[in-house]
């Protein structure tokens, strides 16, 4: 895979080099450099800890979208067992932007589905770049109800930047599939769990991620609009797409403030230097998270699990209220 | 409310400006179709419930317009009228757009909910108002559209909601996104008791709106001529390969789709909505 490096992330790309380089001596010349080694190592960890203490809103939107940040199917490979990959909407067509199937977590069978994106262009058009077709979403929520069907809990994975809204999208009903989607899986009777592991892209990302629980990764996003389309449409950012690191900063589209608001259950750590870094210490904090949080649904009855579901999004919004004589 | 509330009325003097200078003021004694340009006889505009006579273009109707010709005279009772919005992520602007909106229009929010009777039928029903923000959903629209599902449940009763909405609320970010949820759990829970929910999709009714509580309708009717769809016109624009189709996302381009029942002009949605009503209703005074 080809690796590529954001601006704020160069002068780590630089140490990482010297490193490999270090190495690469001490091991053609047979002398020992580790002292040297490591403490350029070390020097690196501080330099990427002070870097990520300081990231903007727009800095994580470059982290959610980086091109070696791992998709659905990284996790999936690493977190479960025996993926069994199921295709189809069995209405109109397959849509590749979304992949979906029965895996073991640790021996117990559930259902997993995630949005996917592709690594180089020709997988990118593959996946369509991430953003699914209304037979994606249709497709979800046959293995949803499939799911339902076995008794089994239903693990999503949210990477998109938005739904295709193509013509032949809008053409077979890609809002009716969001909303039904939404709807749909506020009923469901088996524990969901949503994992935001990139780009929760407005409607597009939320169409897979009502549950009981959500979890977002530390460098994950998860916005109404991109940025640069709300800098595009508000004259507060001149309509000016460039514009987009102010919009991403007043959108407050971070864990944390996902946190803050209540919107999410629970901030996944990320492995030192964004998940990009170290795939499979990535996948491990996320396993820990979904496993723990299973765990704990799987005591709750099915009609209590209904109802909390429907509360915990009933709670989600902030409004003043003063009583009228008619209210 | 009566008919002359309708629209500002300029002073005679300025009618008779009005007259001369048509364009310049199209909203006092007379009024230009946005659609075909005739110049409109503001008072036989109204009558025609706000259609041109000679295109058959649909105005937008604020809130208290739309009200006053889908229900019956005096029956609307307010609900929540109360609830108002916070700027929690202290978007900018945010604040004073609200506060000149709310001067202006005299509303909380783009959406208005309460009770009232169509043809004596009782119904919880939300009428958005395009005037605030372009009718986009925020916490107080979400919480309101929730509501009105949660009184019509308690209540038994149909649940009507006429859309006229550019999407989900930039301004409070994910908190918007998430009325999207809110509100189609709120509907799905309404709908799992067997009542009947319908829906009339004005110009435009697009995005987060369209995209959740919207859709859910059992039955969808459309104003002719309205925008109806996912993406905005500036991404749509983008996502286009093509040049779009003549009609792309109109009411009728989404009946030929499935993607709604019918399409009536104005003056037939009534008496529709009170066949309907009288198909779904629970209780009530008309109820199974
Ligand atoms: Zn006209």
């Amino acid at each position: 895979m080809a690796l590529s490096v954001l601006d704020f992330e160069k002068p780590i790309a630089e140490l990482d080099a010297n490193i490999a380089e270090l190495k690469r001596i001490s091991e053609e010349e047979g002398i020992d450099r580790s002292a040297d080694i490591e403490e350029l190592e070390r020097h690196r960890d501080d330099l990427i800890a002070q870097i990520f203490a300081n990231l903007t809103p727009w800095d994580k939107t470059l982290l959610a979208r980086h091109p070696n940040r791992p998709y659905s199917l990284d996790y999936i490979r690493t977190i479960f067992d025996d993926f069994v990959e199921l295709h189809g909407d069995r209405l109109f067509a397959d849509d590749n932007a979304i992949v979906g199937g029965w895996a073991f977590l640790d021996g117990n069978p559930v259902m997993v589905i995630g949005n996917q994106k592709g690594r180089d262009l020709k997988e990118r058009q593959f996946r369509n770049f991430g953003s699914s077709k209304p037979e994606g979403y249709r497709k979800a929520l046959r293995l949803m109800h499939m799911a339902e069907k076995f008794g089994r809990p239903i693990i999503t994975l949210v990477d998109t930047p938005a739904a295709d809204c193509s013509f032949g999208a809008e053409e077979r009903g890609i809002s009716e599939a969001i909303a039904r989607n939404m709807m749909e899986m506020s009923l469901l009777k088996v524990p969901v769990i949503v994992a935001v592991l990139g780009e929760g892209g407005s409607g597009g990302a939320l169409a897979i991620a009502v549950g009981d629980r959500i979890l977002m990764q530390e460098n994950a996003v998860y916005s109404v609009i991109p940025p640069e389309g709300c800098a595009a449409i508000l004259s507060e950012f001149q309509r000016d797409p460039a514009r987009a690191p102010d919009a991403a900063a007043a959108l407050k589209i971070t864990a944390e403030h996902a946190l803050e608001h209540k919107l999410i259950d629970e901030i996944i750590p990320e492995p030192v230097g964004g998940a990009h870094r170290n795939y499979e210490g990535a996948a491990k904090f996320v396993k820990e998270a979904i496993s723990r949080h299973l765990a704990e649904l799987e005591k709750v009855s099915t009609k209590k699990l209904v109802e909390h579901r429907y509360n915990k999004f009933r709670q989600m919004g902030v409004y003043a209220e003063t009583q009228c004589e008619n209210g | 409310m009566s008919l002359d509330g309708w629209i500002h009325r300029k002073s005679k003097a300025a009618g008779k400006a009005a007259r001369k200078h048509l364009d310049a003021l199209p909203d006092g004694l007379w009024t230009k179709c946005p659609k075909c340009g005739e110049i409109l006889f503001s008072k036989e505009l109204e009558k025609n419930l706000m259609v041109c006579n000679k295109c058959s273009y649909h105005f937008k109707l604020a809130s208290p317009q739309r009200l006053e010709v889908t229900v019956d005279d005096g029956s609307f009772v307010e609900m929540d009228a109360g609830l108002s919005t916070v700027n929690t992520l202290e978007f900018p602007q945010y604040d004073a757009k609200i506060q000149k909106l709310t001067a202006a229009s005299g509303l909380n929010d783009g959406m208005v909910t309460g009770t009232a009777t169509i043809g004596g039928y009782p119904v919880v029903i939300g009428v958005a108002d395009f005037r605030f923000l372009a009718g986009s959903m925020g916490s107080v629209y979400g919480e309101k559209v929730t509501r009105l599902f949660e009184k019509g449940l308690a209540e038994k009763l149909p649940v009507l909601i006429v859309n006229c909405s550019g999407g989900a609320r930039m301004q409070e970010g994910l908190l918007s996104l998430m009325q999207m949820a809110k509100t189609s759990a709120a509907a799905g829970k309404f709908g799992e008791a067997g009542l009947m929910y319908i829906a009339l999709f004005t110009d435009p009714t697009m995005a987060g709106v369209h995209a959740s509580f919207a859709m859910l309708a059992d039955v969808i009717i459309a104003e002719p001529g309205a925008l109806i769809g996912l993406a905005g016109q500036r991404v749509a624009a983008q996502a286009q390969v093509m040049k779009e189709p003549p009609g792309y996302r109109l009411s009728e381009w989404q009946q030929d789709h499935g993607m709604v029942d019918m399409v009536l002009p104005r003056r037939e949605i009534k008496d529709t909505l009170v066949k309907l009503l009288a198909a779904g209703s629970h209780g009530g005074s008309h109820g199974a």
